[in-house]
């Protein structure tokens, strides 16, 4: 169904490739999930298929991309939009209309599909990804889960033989991926589609996927095979596979049924060890407090009667659904937000009532977006403006960014930053006025294993140096990795709060992949299993 | 060339292929038939499922349902083609929504009764009476809250008339002096022009009654547009120009997107310890605001330019020429007929121009509209609701044109002398039937 054949691609003023000896076949049918670390051209790989490399962005395309029979040299995007349907990372950037439903019959408009057709069609794709209270909803009144939705109902209503999705999961809770997966399998099966899907998240997509299409570093031709055999070898890997390595399992188990089959003998052996209590060295200061706190912002109540405190070396992650008010409540705590009712203080100030300047030193903040920090055009400029606005002495965030971001030059452009460079150079700048709370919203979005890595190990180091740190996340294994405590809100509500061990354990939808393979053993995550295994023989 | 008609090829039988198979997953989910196997598989235990076992097990079972499923669709197919409308019955509207044509319409025509009239209770009668339906009627949508924005336009415009009116003196004579402002001598060459000096009330009344009509006109514009929204407009184009129409709309819902990036911008700049007020916070967001802009645009172009933007179907050489000749025939034709109706000589032969003229570009448009293959999901259906909403704006405005004839002097009460505006009863009473949307239109449920 896609065809690649000798691609090599470069753009017009890279010096070199950004891919190179692509030659790949997918069938019809077929779950082709694309893996790699960031910036390894997975994205333009995605955009090949869809006609829009190198028709939208300009560059030189070499060799031939087929889709359906189609040339995509000869093609344009609008004369394969019958046969393609394209998500990107942003699902914002892809409406056109501003009502849900009109979103959803742009598309079969723009290929002139019948009215009555539309219409049973409009109807079926809000079924299939519940989308049926939504329907007369603005678009933009709609949480982040909700619009990836959106974006992938509306390129599903022209019944598109090949869907190619960038990142579909990444921003969504764990229960909204496992929907927005489930109608991807659902549409493979029974209708025969074939997708093309890139994902950081792999613990959530790999054991769904026919094949797996590995690209290592950039410019390198690709790896292509059944995903037990790529993740065997490939540098980017769920912990699922992580633990199914360090095990020895043979053939390596994708799935956490597969896994636990594999791991009786695993967990016989690590039947008489315990992981590493994973609490802070000693209960410390309290930091934040909000009692009983209520915000409200328009007509929504975004928080009812919530409580919260961290202290001193502390961490919490905060979780649940897309738009559960986890932001809110992180806005609440830097003064973003006015409380409508309940208290809220941070380092001993009312957040609110508190200028900007003087804030800076109580908590910092790491919005979703961490462009949305960035003014100036250099890294050496913003870092000197971070200094100022800290009122540090010269040369601190530069210092911090050093440490966080080795190796990153002085003139290049925030912009021109991979996503996870971009995350440490935002995280540096909150630092340089160094405040005791930080708090941290969706951290690990976009980030690839790697870059997920460093930032556990920069926010442990953090927290042991005293610091108190909050981060609202969707990401499972990272809360089991990093949290002490974790807190999960619903609906503006709290429903859990406890010790991270405790609270991820008990409900399946937040326990992290090592958990549910080693059940009802209390392990998070591979490290505790690496640890415990070589402390004793 | 290939490269036009290739896809074009492919595309025609490709549509024809969706309608024949596609009416099986609608029978299929119709029927509410739980989803095949891998929503089992996504609901049971978050991830642990899914294994190519599971997968191989899972595949037969769908086939097996989907056989029975296909047959039954094949018969509903056949009758649905025999019938000669495949619509009966027209579409039912959608809940909260009415054509946006006549929500204009209503709004124009109390912006026209507002053009009628300067006296002060009237206009005050027809901004309430717009804000009144704005009120009852405006759903939760975001161009809901433009009321607002206009009706602090409109007093910012009702200030700048009675500022420059106080200011500049105003050509009224009068003769109750309310204060005197220092004059500012002026150089000869601005003669007729003057810099303060005294103020009497007539000017200022007569300046309050010309912003305030300004204003009024401006609150209508402002109910219409939070009322309908601007992109359901287009939906009404013909399809030649839906294209253009889109790009318009993408430029209008640029301003809102602008505004909400500020904002967030501006929170991000209290996260750095900057306030988060003033004009030189708002300078400093400018550049990566406008960066944002330009990047969603881009973005935006791409993401239409994949789902099919801009495709058009091959039409025969004849009509296209044809189409091009209608078109710039029939402008030149409304050009030559509009300057000879308003020029005092052509009056003759000037209306039978215009309307030829007319007529050759609404063809024109009508055969510029096969090149577009677009077709129209649910047009907003123009039912007894529209009517009654478009006409209670339309008798308005004929209410207020006739009341000219019998009570010009209540409508524009004289400034000189000053004179206490008076509520003249018809005027007053048919300006009331502009409340009729607020009953007749369905109420706003967005949410």
């Amino acid at each position: 169904m896609i065809r690649f054949e000798q691609v090599s691609f470069r753009y017009a003023d890279a010096a070199a490739p950004a891919l190179q000896g692509v030659d790949i076949d997918v069938p019809e049918g077929e779950l082709c999930l694309v893996v790699g670390p960031s910036g390894v051209g997975k994205s333009t790989l995605l955009g090949a298929v869809s006609g829009l490399v190198p028709h939208f962005t300009g560059g030189h395309l070499t060799g031939r991309v087929t889709v359906a029979g189609r040339d995509t040299r000869t093609h344009r995007p609008r004369e394969l939009a019958d046969v393609v349907g394209t998500v990107g990372q942003d699902p914002l950037s892809h409406f056109v209309t501003d009502t849900v439903e009109d979103e959803l019959a742009y598309g079969m408009e723009s290929l002139g599909i019948a009215p009555e057709t539309m219409r049973r069609r409009v109807e079926e794709t809000l079924d299939l990804l519940g989308l049926a209270d939504l329907r007369d909803r603005p678009i933009a009144t709609l949480s982040g889960g909700q619009q990836q939705r959106v974006a992938i109902g509306s390129v599903l209503t022209v019944h598109p033989k090949v869907l190619v999705l960038d990142e579909p999961t990444s921003a969504l809770d764990p229960g909204a991926a496992e929907e927005v997966l489930a109608v991807l399998q659902r549409l493979v099966h029974d209708l025969g589609t074939t997708v093309l899907l890139a994902e950081h998240r792999l613990e959530r997509v790999v054991q769904y996927a026919d094949q797996v299409i590995l690209l290592p570093s950039p410019g390198v031709p690709p790896v292509v095979g059944a995903p037990a055999d790529i993740m065997a070898v490939s540098p980017v890997h769920p912990p699922v596979v992580a633990l199914g390595r360090l095990a020895g399992w043979s053939p390596l188990p994708l799935s956490v049924r597969d896994a636990r089959r594999a791991a009786g003998p695993l967990r016989e052996r690590l039947a008489d060890r315990t992981p590493l209590a994973a609490g802070p060295a000693a209960p410390g200061e309290l930091l934040v407090r909000a009692e009983r706190l209520g915000v409200r912002r328009g007509r929504v109540e975004a928080l009812r009667g919530v409580d919260l405190t961290v202290r001193a070396g502390e961490t919490v992650a905060l979780m649940g659904r897309n738009g559960a008010g986890k932001s809110t409540l992180l806005s609440t705590l830097v003064g973003l937000h006015t409380p409508a009712a309940g208290t809220v203080t941070v380092g001993g100030a009312v957040p609110h009532r508190t200028r900007p300047a003087e804030l800076l030193r109580r908590v910092g903040l790491v919005p979703q977006e961490p462009r949305d920090l960035l003014y100036a055009d250099t890294v050496a400029a913003e870092c000197a403006a971070a200094d100022h606005d800290a009122a540090a002495p010269p040369g601190t965030c530069r210092g911090l960014v050093a440490d966080l971001l080795p190796g990153v030059p002085d003139g290049v452009h925030p912009r021109d930053l991979s996503e996870g460079q971009r995350l440490s150079l935002a995280l540096a700048i909150v630092l340089t006025a160094s405040p005791p709370v930080l708090l941290l919203d969706e951290p690990t979005r976009g980030l690839d294993y790697a870059a997920k890595s460093r930032l556990v190990a920069q926010l442990r180091a953090l927290a042991a140096a005293g610091h108190a740190i909050v981060l609202a996340t969707h990401d499972v294994e990272l809360a089991a990795d990093l949290a002490h405590r974790v807190v999960i809100l619903a609906d503006g509500e709290t429903v859990a709060d406890g010790p991270a061990a405790d609270v991820v354990l008990s409900s399946p939808a937040f326990a992290p992949q090592t958990a549910k393979v080693l059940a009802p053993a209390p392990w998070l995550t591979v490290a505790q299993v690496t640890r415990a295994l070589e402390a004793a023989p | 060339m290939t490269t036009n008609s290739a896809p074009n090829g492919h595309h025609l039988p490709e549509t024809g292929t969706h309608g024949e198979d596609r009416p099986e997953d609608g029978a299929r989910q119709g029927r509410g038939e739980p989803p095949a196997q891998p929503r089992g598989r996504g609901s049971g235990d978050a991830t642990a499922s899914g294994t190519p076992s599971g997968r191989a097990g899972g595949r037969p079972r769908v086939k097996l349902r989907a056989i029975p499923v296909r047959q039954a669709a094949r018969r509903q197919k056949a009758p649905r083609q025999a019938e000669a409308p495949p619509r009966t019955t027209s579409p039912p509207p959608r809940t909260g929504q009415l054509h946006a044509a006549a929500w204009w319409l209503w709004a124009l025509g109390l912006a026209t009764a507002a053009s009628r009239t300067t006296n002060v209770l009237l206009l005050a009668e027809i901004t309430a009476v717009a804000g009144y339906v704005v009120a009852a009627r405006r759903t939760d949508a975001p161009w809901s809250r433009s009321y607002g924005t206009f009706l602090r336009l409109g007093l910012v415009v009702l200030a700048i008339r009675l500022v420059f009116a106080v200011l500049l003196g105003s050509p009224i004579p009068g003769t109750h002096t309310l204060f005197t402002l220092p004059e500012v001598p002026l150089p000869g060459w601005a003669q007729g022009v003057r810099l303060g000096g005294p103020v009497t009330a007539e000017a200022v009344v007569f300046a309050l009654r010309d912003g305030l009509k300004l204003a009024t006109l401006l609150v209508c514009v402002g109910a219409a547009n939070s009322l309908a929204n601007p992109a359901r407009l287009l939906k009404s184009l013909p399809g030649a120009l839906y294209e253009a129409g889109v790009a318009v709309v993408v430029a209008m819902t640029f301003a809102p997107h602008l505004v909400a990036d500020v904002a967030r911008l501006r929170a991000a700049r209290r996260l750095r310890g900057r306030d988060d007020r003033g004009v030189r916070a708002l300078l400093q967001v400018g550049l990566p605001v406008l960066e944002g802009a330009l990047e969603r645009s881009v973005a935006l172009a791409a993401a239409m330019d994949a789902r099919g933007y801009g495709r058009t179907a091959d039409v025969p050489v004849a009509v296209r020429r044809a189409t091009a000749a209608l078109t710039v025939g029939g402008l030149l034709g409304i050009c030559a007929g509009t300057y000879a109706l308003l020029a005092a000589s052509g009056a003759g032969y000037g209306l039978p121009v215009l309307l030829l003229g007319l007529a050759a570009a609404v063809a024109g448009l009508r055969l510029g509209g096969r090149r577009s293959p677009r077709t129209r999901y649910r047009p907003d259906a123009w039912g007894a609701r529209a009517w009654l909403v478009a006409g209670s704006g339309v008798a308005v405005a004929g209410a207020m044109i006739a009341a000219a004839t019998y009570a010009s002097d209540a409508l524009d009460p004289p400034a000189v002398p000053l004179t206490a505006p008076s509520l003249p009863l018809w005027p007053a009473a048919c300006v009331l039937l502009g409340l009729v949307p607020s009953l007749a239109a369905p109420k706003g449920a967005v949410r």
